[in-house]
């Protein structure tokens, strides 16, 4: 790789790691003030996503392949955290609905 | 929960997840990983399949009680550990067999990854058990 290429490539990566940061946070803002729980959990699965990117560009700008490691185990487990939060917010919907029918109990 | 798209994607990211978990098993000697991370990796397959399937066929499929692989753990972990004391050495110290010599480099087994893969029924056993005793109750 020659010089040229590769301040092209640090520009870029520096570039690509600035957007994600701004990303995750704009995803943090509507984790905060999401009105509805399913909103919350859509930001927070976003937010593993975008982590997972994050962590791509993040072992290019470094050269280190341990994060590539670090991002297929987050990539692997987030789906699990999505599943569990929204098998919870079905509980919790079954609930409040099931309280309404029978009264109080 | 009986939901199609989530049993579906569950078959083909369990797999994906052990294989990933014993990777990690062996790389762990020297690079991030390791017996302890590759089972709270396995275990996680393990959770995803409770939650898609029901705990009753994540017991059909792991075959054994996990607390059997606790115990199994513990005493791979001790014997790995006495191994050196039998051979004059401290006890936990590192002995290492040379299983093939190639051409490029030779390929040697250690008792530490006897060790590495007690940690691994450990965790895995004591995480499983939690996990199947809270789906159960």
């Amino acid at each position: 790789m020659t010089a040229m290429e590769s301040m092209l490539l640090k520009g870029v990566t520096e570039a690509v790691l600035i957007f994600l940061t701004l990303a995750i946070l704009f995803a943090f803002i509507r984790l905060v003030i999401g009105p509805d729980p399913a909103d919350r959990i859509v930001a927070l699965d976003l937010i593993s996503v975008l982590i997972v990117a994050y962590l791509g560009a993040l072992s290019i700008y470094t050269g280190e392949r341990a994060f590539l490691d670090v991002a297929i185990a987050y990539a692997l487990i987030a789906f699990l955290g999505t599943v569990a939060l929204a098998r919870f917010r079905e509980r919790l919907a079954k609930k409040s609905r099931n309280d309404e029918t029978h009264g109080e109990g | 929960m009986q939901s199609l798209i989530l049993r579906t994607a569950t078959r083909l990211l369990v797999s994906l997840i052990l294989v990933f978990s014993i990777y990690l098993l062996f790389s762990g000697h020297n690079s991030p990983g390791g017996g302890f991370s590759g089972a709270l990796v396995a275990a996680t397959g393990f959770a995803l399949y409770t939650i898609a399937e029901g705990p009753a066929s994540v017991r059909r499929a792991i075959r054994i009680d996990p607390r059997r692989l606790i115990v199994f753990g513990l005493a791979l972990a001790l014997a790995s550990g006495l191994a050196a004391v039998f051979a004059g050495k401290p006890f936990l110290t590192g002995l290492w067999w040379t299983v093939a010599e190639l051409p490029d480099y030779t390929l040697v087994l250690g008792t530490p990854f006897f060790f590495d893969v007690g940690v691994y029924a450990i965790v895995l056993g004591t995480i499983l058990t939690i996990i199947l005793a809270l789906e159960e109750s």
